[in-house]
């Protein structure tokens, strides 16, 4: 009998035995295992995501350029859909069954899935939400999700301001914020000030039960977060000087730009031709995209104002000016021959006729190519540096700290860096020590090789107007109301050039007043504005020469510069000089003196026409 | 009166409403004790519980003794007669129906067994060791099991008479009997684990090794010999027993054991979300009524054989601990009471209880932390439900009376 009592320590043994085990079991996955915490998350709980609405963008004197319109998402969660009628929910959406049948495999396949919401019709106008509403109570499974779109009150500067779309999976696995289908900033304004304009997206934590029916709030919201609205951006841009570039660049390709000199403000950017800004916004903007996209002739979805290269040309002569005078290889007084071209290399690179030998002022005036020409040779064989290469190198310096075949570094989206050849190229090109000033004679009249963006162009001028430095070039002056927000404190950097003596400057500004007051540009004057310009144009080795035009007015204390370029509109006095003309008087004096010029260039269309008035004019001569 | 065990018995069963409370708590009807409710009904469970209590104290102590084959016959005719005669829950044929309100025999079927083995094991004549005897025995606890699985198809019901091993081992059942028992389980498992030929020779090599350790007569060898031949037959049988199961049965099975593919969504279900309910928990657990995975129904059976979900979740590391604990507390104190008793019809009946509150105990929370089989038995005093609640009360209580009376003479 004592040996089966002793049995009850075995029994009791096994017992303890058994609840030790169980509760280190117990341990093992309520303390040490982690993935069960996951996966009843994962389960019970339903994170609803509040969209912070964007912030509006206003142009420089807080008139709206962007704003935002409600818009909806119908949303729906298979697995709660019960009886559902198809076809009544299809006549109103306004969708095929068989658009219907293909809606709903995509939410249920994967990622998406029958327990998942998944955005079944995109951005319901009001209208469709309003007739859609009272009726929603018929579809279990389909719920409505508001989202901001965004609008355009004017349809200017579509570039400018870029436009939005989904963020995809490539973006949501470089940035964990965005979910795929949220929206974000690709272009513009609307890419480089994302982070401010997007806010923040506030969560909130609902429970769910089995069948993903709401259960509450979790802890009453103790781990829900507010969304935070985007900030409010001030633009530089004029709107209404934006609008008016806009229409008087219609039909033409090219780009203006318009600067505030004293502060690196852009106010005015246009692209030509360009797009209503609306049409990217909301359902149709696939198709509108499409559409814009297949437009070959026009090409509105290129953004000409930073991602075009244009050879400078004549731009660049004033450069050239400033760049002899602080050699000392020119002064004012020296005079250049022209013989309808560069003497020295018989004739090349040509010239249009104009009186000869010309001082610098008369050069500027007249746009020598020949003048500039030699300019170049004696800033390159300048016998004070010891050979080709480091006069080059020297000019290639001062050149660059123009800002040219560099980035602005503006805020602006997108941006071509341009080129000035270096070295290194043109010994690629032709072989070490086989090359010198006259072989790449063409660069001293802004053509070859060198590149510039409608946007450089601009700042070039801006930079001669402030007689040496610039500030970077930007289209945002303040965010959230605040100018001196740390994001906008690299545009309060004032940058200087290689040469800064203002005297160098004022014999060019001389020389460009020289050209409003007798010059090309003798035809464009404002009536008690004097300005300072300076026509030209491109050569184009695709077609007709560019018609270039760069100004700054007035010429005390400038307010306004200007850079634009017409593609393939020949001479920079028949339509870029008449743009920037009227674009200055808008805006300096807020109302227009040449209706005529101003009809006349509205009018013009460079684009679509070419072949009628080809025939127009075949017509006229036969007469 | 052992005042201990009544108190351990209080706590548990108070533990448990307020856990049933949790796992199906309703916002519309909060109130604890509205009887629409699982909590209100609970509470009419654990009133008349106590009631029940009450009367088995004050009945005379020999009644039990005495009326020990009587109330196991008539719990026997009851449970033959439940599935002719009851009305039909849930595809279950083993209630009996009261309006809103049903009662499980299968349930009382467990005490009655425990009295008539108490009852015969007791008599002086009876030595377990007896062939004839121990055939007694396993008919006693074998038909009502067979009867409760057969006819009424309660597997949860029928697998817990299996407990009283541990009362007949206390009794003097041959550890042979045991040590077979075991080898057969762990046959069973390894023969579903490993493919049958290397357990084949896995076990030809066991036998040679044991050829070499014992003196080579012609008795060991043919009990070796033998044995190997019952272990082969035992693989190969496993095999044949794993077939003829019921599918749901076989996943059961595959699930404890992390046989081939477990989907998650259909066999695998019910044990994962006990253990994400459980898992989530964490140490100190999400809070009273705070519990997501059983509150929102994603734990099936929340309040009855998977009411542990709701601990382990609300309470987390500490609060499961300290119902297995508490639970475990209470049935060594029922092996100590069981071995102060003079008399063996009190002894073996304490171990008998102690054995199945055990045995419910090991196999529920097992199954919900992935130790043990899905088998649906609740856990005792927490689950919700009448009869397991009563059946574990007179079981109990019983027990408080015999010990209560343990100074008086043998009986």
């Amino acid at each position: 009998m004592n040996l089966l009592s002793d049995r009850k320590y075995i029994i009791m043994g096994v017992f303890v035995f058994i609840g030790v085990i169980y509760i280190a079991r117990l341990f093992y996955i309520q303390v040490i295992d982690d993935s069960y915490k996951l996966d009843a998350r994962n389960q019970a709980f339903r994170y609803n995501t509040e969209f912070a609405v964007r912030g509006y963008i206003y142009d420089r004197n807080n008139k709206l350029l962007v704003y935002n319109e409600a818009a909806y998402d119908l949303m729906v969660l298979p697995k709660e859909i019960k009886n559902l009628d198809t076809n009544d929910l299809c006549d109103l959406l306004g969708i095929t069954k068989e658009s219907f049948i293909r809606k709903m495999k995509k939410a249920v396949q994967a990622p998406n899935s029958p327990r998942k919401q998944s955005i079944f019709e995109k951005q319901l106008s009001p209208k469709e939400y309003a007739s859609l509403q009272e009726r929603l109570y018929r579809f279990p499974g389909f719920f409505v999700q508001s989202r901001t779109l965004r609008k355009y009150p004017k349809k200017i500067a579509a570039h400018t301001l870029g436009y939005i779309g989904e963020a995809d999976k490539k973006t949501t696995e470089k940035d964990p914020y965005y979910k795929e289908g949220d929206y974000l900033g690709i272009s513009g304004i609307e890419r480089t000030y994302e982070k401010v304009l997007r806010g923040r997206k506030g969560m909130r934590i609902m429970m769910v039960d089995v069948n993903n029916r709401e259960k509450g709030s979790y802890m009453n919201g103790l781990y829900d977060t507010m969304a935070i609205p985007g900030k409010p951006l001030t633009s530089t841009i004029d709107r209404d000087l934006q609008e008016y570039a806009e229409l008087l660049m219609q039909n033409k390709r090219g780009s203006v730009v318009a600067i505030e000199p004293s502060t690196g403000e852009i106010l005015a950017i246009v692209t030509s031709p360009t797009y209503d800004p609306n049409l990217l916004v909301g359902r149709a903007r696939n198709k509108n995209f499409a559409m814009l996209y297949s437009d070959t002739l026009g090409n509105p979805l290129f953004n000409r104002s930073t991602m075009a290269s244009y050879p400078p040309g004549s731009t660049f002569k004033l450069i050239m000016a400033l760049i002899g005078l602080h050699e000392h290889v020119l002064t004012p007084s020296t005079r250049y021959p022209c013989a309808r071209g560069y003497p020295p290399l018989g004739g090349r690179p040509k010239c249009h006729p104009h009186p000869s030998p010309m001082d610098l002022e008369g050069a500027i005036g007249t746009s020598c190519n020949s003048y500039f020409s030699y300019v170049f040779k004696s800033v390159i064989d300048d016998k004070t540096y010891d050979d080709t290469y480091k006069a080059y190198a020297n000019w290639r310096d001062i050149a660059m700290s123009f800002c040219l075949g560099t980035k602005t570094g503006s805020d602006l989206a997108n941006e071509l860096r341009g080129n000035v050849p270096s070295i290194k190229y043109y010994d690629k090109v032709f072989g070490k020590g086989s090359w010198k000033a006259s072989t790449v004679i063409s660069l001293g009249i802004g053509q070859a090789e060198m590149g510039i963006t409608p946007l450089q162009n601009a700042n070039l001028v801006t930079i001669i107007a402030n007689k040496g430095w610039y500030y970077t070039p930007h289209i945002v002056k303040a965010i959230g109301g605040n100018p001196n927000d740390t994001l906008l404190d690299r545009f309060k950097v004032k940058h200087y050039t290689k040469i800064t003596d203002t005297a160098i400057y004022n014999h060019v500004i001389q020389g460009m007043a020289r050209a409003v007051e007798s010059g090309t540009a003798g035809a464009l004057k404002i009536e008690g504005i004097p300005y300072c310009a300076k026509t030209g144009t491109a050569q184009n080795p695709h077609g007709k020469d560019h018609s270039v035009f760069v100004s700054f007015a007035p010429k005390q204390n400038p307010k306004i510069a200007i850079g634009i370029l017409i593609e393939n509109a020949g001479f920079g006095s028949t339509w870029a000089g008449p743009i920037a003309r009227l674009m200055m008087e808008k805006y300096l004096k807020g109302k227009i003196t040449r209706p005529d010029l101003e009809k006349r260039m509205i009018e013009g269309d460079l684009i679509h026409k070419p072949v009628a008035e080809k025939k127009v004019e075949k017509a006229k001569k036969r007469h | 009166m052992d005042w201990i065990t009544v108190l351990l018995y209080f706590v548990l069963v108070i533990i448990g409403w307020m856990n049933i409370y949790a796992a199906v708590y309703n916002e519309q009807h909060y109130i604890i004790t509205d009887i629409s409710q699982k909590y209100g009904k609970q509470l009419i469970w654990i009133i008349t519980a106590f009631l029940l209590a009450f009367i088995i104290l004050i009945i005379d102590e020999s009644f039990y003794t005495a009326f020990a084959y009587v109330i196991y016959v008539i719990f026997l005719v009851a449970i033959i007669l439940v599935p002719f005669l009851g009305r039909e829950v849930k595809g279950s044929r083993s209630w009996f129906r009261f309006g809103e309100f049903g009662i499980q025999p299968a349930e009382f079927m467990k005490f009655a067994a425990n009295l008539a083995l108490a009852k015969f094991l007791s008599n002086q004549e009876t030595k377990i060791a007896d062939y004839k005897n121990t055939f007694i025995t396993l008919l006693l606890i074998g038909v009502p099991m067979v009867i409760i699985k057969g006819l009424q198809d309660e597997t949860g019901l029928a697998i817990v008479f299996v407990a009283f091993v541990f009362t007949l081992y206390r009794e003097g059942l041959s550890v042979n009997y045991l040590l077979l028992g075991f080898l057969a389980i762990i046959l069973f498992i390894l023969a579903l684990l490993i493919n049958n030929l290397y357990l084949f020779i896995f076990i030809g090599v066991l036998c040679a090794l044991a050829l070499l350790f014992v003196r080579r007569n012609r008795k060991n060898l043919f009990i070796i010999a033998a044995i190997g031949v019952i272990a082969c037959s035992m693989v190969k049988g496993t095999s044949y027993v794993y077939d003829k199961m019921e599918p749901h049965q076989k996943v059961r099975i595959d699930v404890l054991l992390g046989r081939g593919e477990v989907d998650l969504k259909k066999e695998g279900y019910n044990v994962n979300q006990a253990k994400i309910a459980i898992g989530s928990g964490g140490f100190l657990g999400k809070g009273y009524l705070q519990g997501t995975q059983t509150k929102y129904d994603f734990v099936p059976e929340q309040d009855t054989d998977f009411i542990f979900c709701t601990v382990g979740e609300e309470w987390g590391f500490i609060g499961s601990s300290v119902v297995i604990i508490l639970q475990l507390t209470l049935i060594l104190r029922l092996i100590y009471m069981a071995e102060r008793q003079r008399s063996p019809f009190s002894r073996i009946y304490g171990y008998g209880v102690a054995s199945i509150l055990f045995f419910h105990l090991m196999i529920n929370v097992g199954m919900t932390i992935g130790l043990a089989p899905v088998i649906g038995i609740p856990l005792p005093f927490l689950s919700y439900g009448g009869s397991s609640l009563w059946s574990f009360t007179i079981l109990l209580f019983i027990f408080l009376k015999l010990d209560s009376h343990r100074l008086q003479i043998l009986r």
